[in-house]
């Protein structure tokens, strides 16, 4: 079985395989792997050239296989201190021995070879760790892409509520989301939540409980009933070891009554007059095992209190000395005075503090900001230079006269504005002309067609926003020109568009998704 | 309709013919006025508007005025108004039918 000539070679490492197969004569070897720890290696090491099998006496494995496998000289491939690989050579095809200047030869050959074959080496690692690298990065963009996706557009604006919400992802995307659900005029349902893992599963996860909840969320009315619901359905969806902890509370708006309930997420805090209360009900996570059921309690929100509702990436968070941030300083800083609207930038600004500025956010960081605002806050916020309020939102059917209609109710809105009196009645008379353009024009006096009224007001503008189903609009026509009225050359008619621009500082108008919106802008300047 | 309803009575005084508007100035206000301006038309002299009563003008009632103001522009006669707040003054000077009607404070200073 052995031939009596060969030239062999075969290197360290399993992934390579050679052979220099000139003649019939040679033959090439299965790859040789020298196993860590092997004293062959610490040899070859210390050889500094090529080393006779036949001049080596440690017991070895390795050494016994060469034996068999007739190599008669291993040559050592070094680079930087390390073994890369040996050069395994049988007998010469001559049959003569080596000699002092074969070895010298392929002790050359060797030192040549070692560096190119360390490069390859690192070129290769380098590219499977960018490989990695870029496939990491992708599944991080595709989880975040699924979160803010998911991640509700904007805040629901709700008279006498200030909601605010605040979300940053780590690098790694965790599974934090949160949610609102308009349940009808005076509900609001709230969610937060934190799917246990990171990347693409947690993200998948999430929007599965997202649109469980939201489905739930319409066919249950208590809060405890929708999370046992979703449980169920999330049991048999969701990976091994994988859970989701979550908070559902629904907001009745027109009395400030919070009904909640807990599967596992932080306590929400509530900050009242007297001090910061927990709103504690129990329940497992989503998702662990079915049949749960969850405690509901009800709380009462007053004119003033906050309620804070956060995920564990704040709670969770280090500072530089590894101590948490832990609940009881979260609880401090609910309790402590804040600016109205400004808990969230509170809250962020410690939380950075702790962390340090530039320290790697550990996991997502999710925040929502329920505050139920007093009537004398709700005037005073409409004068906040950058904080817009909607003072009013409703609709009227297209009959003709129900532009009086918005009138009134658009008079009754800005009220908390304190627009000059003038001004108030030539805003009045532009809503009463834009609302009948949108009867007569856009909704074609159409009653089963309404027309949509919304006011809002910064402290800078009042915007009054018409919306109607875009039928036909009269085109942009010259001024009305009395003179031609009055000899007869025109129709008396006209007035209206001019009088719209005439009465108010700025007039939009825009198509969108088949309506037409009319925005009327009176600038704040000088007002109450 | 709610809140369109209109009258236009029409009164003659010592120093000409007032026609007394209630209600709402719309389109729907034309046939009363014109049949109003009709009946001051037989008495000579300047036709005097009062908007006393008056809550609401738009744009078509100002269309239902520059209809009477044509009408007494083609017959020479004088229209004046009194009784407008301070706002429909305004919209009576941007529409610029205050400078084809005299606008008078009130009653008094018109008769």
């Amino acid at each position: 079985m052995a031939l009596r000539k060969r030239s062999r070679e075969s290197k360290s490492s399993a992934d390579s395989h050679s052979a220099l197969e000139g003649e019939s004569k040679t033959r090439a070897l299965d790859p040789i792997v020298i196993p860590p720890g092997d004293s062959l290696e610490t040899l070859l090491l210390s050889a500094g050239g090529p080393v006779e099998v036949s001049s080596i006496d440690i017991e070895s494995e390795t050494i016994d296989r060469l034996r068999d496998d007739g190599v008669e000289l291993v040559v050592p491939l070094i680079g930087q201190g390390e073994l890369l690989g040996a050069l395994f050579l049988g007998q010469r095809l001559s049959d003569q021995p080596y000699s002092t200047d074969d070895r010298r030869l392929l002790g050359n050959l060797a030192s040549q070879v070692a560096p190119a074959m360390k490069v390859a080496q690192l070129v290769r690692e380098q590219q499977a760790e960018a490989k990695e690298r870029e496939r990491i990065h992708q599944e991080l963009q595709v989880a975040a892409l699924i979160q803010q996706t998911l991640l509700p557009k904007e805040l629901p604006s709700i008279s006498g509520w200030n909601v605010d919400a605040f979300y940053r992802p780590a690098r790694a995307v965790g599974g934090d989301f949160y949610d609102f659900i308009e349940l009808d005029r005076d509900r609001l349902g709230v969610v937060i939540g934190d799917v246990t893992d990171k990347g693409v599963p947690a993200a998948l996860v999430m929007a599965t409980c997202r649109a469980m909840l939201r489905a739930a969320a319409l066919r249950h009315s208590a809060p405890a009933a929708v999370l046992a619901d979703v449980n169920d359905g999330l049991v048999p969806e969701i990976p091994p070891a994988m859970f989701v902890t979550c908070l559902y509370a629904i907001i009745d708006t027109s009395v400030g009554e919070v009904v909640f309930a807990n599967a596992g997420h932080n306590l929400p805090y509530v900050r009242t007059s007297e001090g910061v209360v927990e709103l504690r009900a129990t329940g497992m996570p989503l998702g662990l095992m079915p049949g749960m059921s969850y405690d509901e309690k009800i709380y009462r929100l007053s004119d003033g209190d906050v309620m804070v509702l956060t995920s564990d990436g704040i709670t969770e968070a280090h500072n530089p000395e590894g101590e948490m941030y832990g609940f009881a300083r979260l609880m401090g800083r609910v309790a402590g005075k804040t600016k109205d609207d400004d808990m969230v930038n509170v809250l962020v600004g410690d939380l950075e503090k702790w962390t340090g500025a530039d320290a790697e956010q550990e996991d997502d960081i999710t925040l929502v900001v329920v505050r139920k605002i007093s009537s004398a806050e709700e005037s005073a916020s409409v004068f906040h230079p950058e904080h817009e309020k909607v003072l009013a939102e409703f609709s009227v059917p297209s009959v003709e006269g129900n532009e009086r209609l918005a009138i009134e109710k658009v008079s009754v809105a800005v009220a908390p504005v304190g627009l000059e009196r003038a001004r108030l009645e030539r805003l009045k008379t532009a809503v009463g002309e834009t609302v009948m353009n949108a009867i007569e024009h856009g909704n074609r006096n159409d009653p089963d067609l309404d027309v949509g009224v919304q006011v809002r007001a910064d402290g800078r503008r009042l915007v009054v926003r018409v919306t109607d189903h875009g039928g036909e609009h009269i085109p942009d026509a010259a001024p009305p020109d009395i003179e031609a009225k009055l000899a007869g050359e025109q129709t008396p008619r006209g007035w209206g568009l001019f009088l719209i621009e005439q009465m108010v500082d700025e007039v939009n108008r825009v198509g969108e998704n088949g309506s037409h919106i009319v925005e009327l802008v009176m600038n704040r300047e000088g007002d109450a | 309709m709610s809140g369109d309803e209109f009258q236009a009575t029409v009164r003659v005084t010592g120093k000409g013919t007032v026609i007394e508007l209630i209600g709402t100035v719309n389109r729907a206000a034309k046939d009363q006025m014109e049949d109003a301006y009709g009946e001051a038309t037989e008495t000579p002299g300047e036709i005097l508007l009062d908007f006393n009563e008056v809550d609401y003008i738009n744009s078509t009632g100002i269309a239902v005025i520059v209809g009477v103001l044509a009408m007494a522009r083609a017959e020479n006669r004088d229209v004046g108004a009194y009784g407008l707040s301070d706002h429909y003054k305004e919209v009576f000077e941007i529409t610029r039918l205050a400078d084809f009607m005299h606008i008078y404070e009130d009653a008094a200073t018109a008769n």
